[in-house]
């Protein structure tokens, strides 16, 4: 039976396909034709013979085809001149005939030659011969490898590993036609998408290409569509190859399906971005400064232009700032330029922070942001969180257990240099209850995001000195009341008090300071802090800092006299030989 | 429209300058460089006083027969100069200050990312694309 259509485009040899032959062509042809341009209706295709003449099969999906059967590239380029499609310039109902006609005769061992076509060939085979278990199997597996890769060191060799466990189970996937340089990067992105099943349709429309060229009853509509949902499993997504669902998807998609591929962000990693995100920025509805984001990007070693590219990109209103959906799109671009994407001329709409604020709603991100919060805890924010906690329970810490004693000496010129740099508190302290009655006037200390190594050391010291001299309290702390007032204007009025600073601090320099650390460190939970805590740790910060300042000073003063002492001494001795040598030297 | 754009830092070196890839590129980055005193004057000549109250817009700086050089300052001494084609009469005064005010607020735009360093030459691309929708215009 010849081809009704051969007549419309043929240049081409008369076909001779049996009828077999003739339906699984047509389907064939019926799925690229109808993956680019929507051609045919969204009814099921079973037997139905596609008009030829009326579709054109696109480019890409032909070429899936084409790459998973399986032949090599050579044959494929052969097959593809043998075919007429170049001549043409498409592929046209006779065109892609012939060439199924000659993967088949190359997969049948035959040399590719219009002569090969003639004679009875079985059907050709197109890669994906597993069955849904091994693709539900495979997707695991990628699930886990994908989790090794999300963060900043992106492994290629994983990602070439897992492609080639990956071909083994299925077809060798379509590349990213546009970004085909890293060929491992693009599946695996396919992948972890597919598995997620975020990318709803995406995921359909890219299972698709891997396991859709056999032959295979289309199961209908309602489960196809119904494999938007999150967390579509394997069958539905088997199911919704069909061509007619997947057609009208890509339609919306307006041809920016593998493209978009790399720059969709899956849920994993916007678990992990939102994670990383409270680690910067403890709420997630506000936003990262630029210098923090800086620091941070700057880890990721790539180089200051690219970096400032992708800033440019993902800074939508430009604010010099990131909210939670703008730094998904950096570090997700980030990623990509890791894994070797060139990066965008504009940032993928996929990527807009419109669209991350819808696809991902706000109690999602919330949920994650407390799951993770318990167990993500960065070095920088622990001290952070830490403190507060000590401040909030600072009549509790009686119990020291031992001290460590590193952290002191160093940080005490920078704990002078911090104390003496921060802005006189402002608000009145209300609350004296805190610290059973040591604060009278330091006002509130606004908290700060990210303190610093010394900041932790400075309020342990003074901490322990809070609980552990109670007596000398009330004596110290008007000495810290003038002290902070006094500090700006001149250092003497700190010398007054200098003795009883002196005692205090030096009865206490190492010992309490790592004993708060650690103490610290027992109580990892976080707590909700309410507006009198807050101002309780501030003040509480604010007096450490300064009890560290009187410290140092303190230590200086005493060096100072010393030194003083010694030169009175000299000056003495001098003027005692001055008064020898002046009889000699009058004469 | 323009020519030429440039943008000068405050100690009078180039941050980014780039003309229509006509005959003689160097004469554009001469005249921008003789404007700088034009600038300079003109700045100076308001005073001290009048900081708050001068305009950024300097307007023409000096026409020469086949160009016109015009002028703009921010409120931290980063000068835009603009050479323009003599022969496009059509271009008005209002039109010269909008494009200032949208180099403007592209400098702003690259100002905002950290990871330009105050004083790097401009590499931004999208600063590039503004810069280039004003040069191809209408010429």
């Amino acid at each position: 039976m010849e081809v009704a259509a051969g007549g419309g485009c043929g240049t081409g040899p008369p076909l001779l396909l049996s009828d077999s032959e003739q339906q699984c062509y047509s389907e064939l042809f019926a799925r690229c034709a109808g993956a680019a341009s929507g051609g045919p209706g969204p009814g099921p295709p079973e037997g139905t013979r596609v008009a030829p003449g009326t579709a054109t099969a696109a480019a890409g999906p032909v070429a899936d085809l084409f790459r998973a059967s399986q032949l090599p590239p050579e044959t494929l380029h052969q097959i593809t001149e043998l075919c007429g499609a170049k001549r043409v310039g498409y592929f046209g109902p006779t065109q892609f005939y012939v060439a199924l006609k000659l993967i088949a005769a190359a997969q049948s061992g035959l040399p590719v030659r219009t002569e090969s076509i003639k004679c009875e060939l079985p059907l050709p085979r197109f890669g994906m011969s597993k069955s849904d278990g091994e693709i539900r199997f495979g997707n695991p597996a990628e699930l886990h490898g994908k989790k090794v890769q999300i963060p900043y060191l992106p492994t290629e060799k994983n990602s070439h590993k897992r492609m080639d466990d990956e071909d083994k189970q299925e077809s060798q996937s379509p590349t990213m036609s546009p970004l085909a340089s890293p060929p491992s990067s693009p599946p695996h992105y396919q992948r972890v998408s597919l598995s997620h099943g975020y990318s709803k349709l995406r995921s359909s429309t890219e299972q698709m290409h891997p396991a859709p060229y056999e032959t295979r009853q289309p199961i209908g509509q309602p489960e196809g569509s119904s494999s938007e949902g999150p967390g579509a499993k394997p069958l539905r997504r088997q199911a919704s190859l069909i061509r007619s669902f997947s057609v009208e998807r890509e339609l919306q998609d307006n041809n920016s399906n593998y493209p978009d591929e790399p720059w969709r962000i899956t849920e994993e990693q916007r678990e992990y971005y939102v994670n990383q995100f409270r680690s910067l920025q403890p709420d997630p509805s506000s936003f990262i400064s630029g210098s923090v984001a800086k620091n941070f990007f700057t880890k990721s070693k790539l180089s200051i232009p690219e970096l400032s590219y992708i800033w440019e990109l993902s800074d939508a209103d430009c604010d010099g700032a990131l909210t939670l959906p703008e730094f998904c799109a950096a570090f997700h671009l980030i990623v990509a330029r890791k894994n070797g994407y060139p990066l965008p001329e504009g940032l993928p709409p996929t990527l807009q922070p419109e669209y991350l604020q819808a696809a991902f709603p706000k109690s999602k991100w919330e949920c994650a942001i407390f799951d993770s919060y318990s167990e993500s805890m960065p070095a920088n924010q622990q001290p952070c969180d830490l403190n507060r906690m000590e401040k909030t329970s600072a009549k509790d810490m009686a119990d020291f257990p031992v001290p460590t004693q590193d952290v002191t000496t160093g940080d005490d010129k920078q704990a002078l240099k911090s104390t003496v740099n921060e802005p006189l508190p402002k608000d009145v302290a209300e609350d004296t209850a805190a610290n059973s009655g040591l604060l009278h006037a330091p006002p509130a200390l606004p908290p700060r995001p990210c303190p610093t190594q010394s900041e932790p050391v400075s309020e342990a010291d003074l901490h322990p000195q809070l609980n552990r001299a109670p007596s000398q309290a009330a004596e110290s702390s008007p000495a810290k009341k003038d002290a902070i007032h006094a500090q700006p204007p001149s250092k003497p009025i700190r010398r007054k008090f200098r003795s009883e600073n002196q005692t205090t601090e030096n009865q206490e320099p190492a010992a309490a300071v790592g004993g708060a650390a650690s103490a610290a460190m027992v109580k990892p939970h976080p707590t909700v802090q309410k507006q009198s805590s807050k101002q309780k740790k501030a003040i509480q910060t604010a007096i450490r800092k300064n009890k560290e300042a009187n410290a140092v000073l303190a230590r200086l003063n005493s060096e100072l006299q010393q030194q003083l002492k010694e030169v009175h001494q000299e000056r003495i001795a001098l003027e005692n030989q001055l008064e020898q040598l002046r009889p000699v030297t009058v004469l | 429209m323009a020519v030429c754009i440039a943008v000068i830092a405050k100690e009078n070196y180039p941050l980014y300058i780039r003309s229509t890839p006509t005959e003689n590129e160097l004469k554009f980055h001469y005249m921008v460089h003789t404007s700088l005193d034009v600038v300079d004057e003109k700045i100076s000549a308001m005073g001290k006083a009048l900081v708050d109250q001068r305009e950024l817009y300097l307007g023409l700086l000096y026409p020469t027969e086949d160009y016109k050089v015009y002028g703009y300052v921010t409120n931290s001494k980063v000068k835009f100069v603009m050479v323009v084609d003599s022969s496009n009469t059509a271009l008005r005064d209002n039109e010269i200050r909008s494009m200032f005010r949208k180099l403007h607020n592209s400098y702003t735009d690259v100002m905002c990312n950290p990871f330009y360093n105050p004083g790097d030459r401009i590499q931004s691309r999208a600063f590039e694309n503004m810069v280039t929708s004003m040069m191809i215009q209408v010429c």
